[in-house]
């Protein structure tokens, strides 16, 4: 095998040893959204739910595909595949979770035309 | 536990494998061989967690140290430098005297 097979056969996430260019030092806040979806994954890995082990939701990011990989932030990137993983087990269905994104999509509109805030 | 199948100074290589999936080993150090330098312990396998499965045995997890210029071709550090990585059993193969 030629080092050029090794190179078509890495798979996207798996970027070890790949130049990076600059690293961002900067520190930031966590918004509500972003800490909601940790408490999400740490809920349903819990020994007592048991529902799913970081581990699928490591797989789940690794299989969202190099596209969805760099566009998504870190925590887009989580709550993107803990839908799928829920998706896949049975917990959720697709139509129940299109029907509640409808419903919250509709309650911020609702709230961007009342306060005038974006 | 068992003795360890790669004891401390043994010289071992990970495999140049290339399987779909969720993989725990590094595909740039695919291919490369060090000395394992600790025994870290019997863990459960992570490929296999990954896909909800979590009742297959342990896998031994060892610690390797390589050499940096045994991993890139155009290492300009100091020749001592070494980068230490930690792999599960499955991802180990002894490291004959042929280079990769």
């Amino acid at each position: 095998m030629s080092a050029d097979d090794k190179t078509r056969l890495r798979r996207h996430h798996d970027m070890g040893g790949l130049d990076a260019g600059a690293v961002e030092r900067a520190e930031h806040d966590y918004a509500a959204w972003e800490k909601r979806v940790d408490a999400i994954l740490r809920l349903l890995s819990s020994p007592k739910r048991g529902i799913l082990q970081i581990d699928e939701l490591r797989r789940g990011i690794e299989d969202l595909g190099p596209g969805a990989y760099d566009e998504l932030g870190y925590y887009e990137r989580w709550i993107a595949a803990i839908s799928n993983l829920l998706i896949e087990k049975g917990v959720i269905t697709i139509d129940e979770l299109g029907r509640r994104m409808e419903e919250v999509e509709a309650r911020h509109e609702a709230e961007r035309a009342r306060t005038g805030k974006a | 536990m068992s003795a360890p199948r790669f004891p401390v100074g043994a010289a071992v290589r990970i495999r140049r494998a290339f399987p779909p999936g969720h993989i725990r080993a590094p595909w740039y150090l695919r291919g490369c061989a060090g000395a394992v330098s600790h025994v870290v312990g019997e863990m459960g396998n992570p490929e296999e967690f990954a896909y909800g499965r979590c009742d297959g045995p342990k896998l031994t997890v060892y610690r390797v140290r390589m050499r940096q210029p045994d991993i890139w071709p155009d290492y300009a550090g100091p020749p001592h430098d070494t980068l230490v990585v930690d792999v599960y059993e499955n991802w180990l193969e002894p490291a004959g005297e042929e280079t990769p």
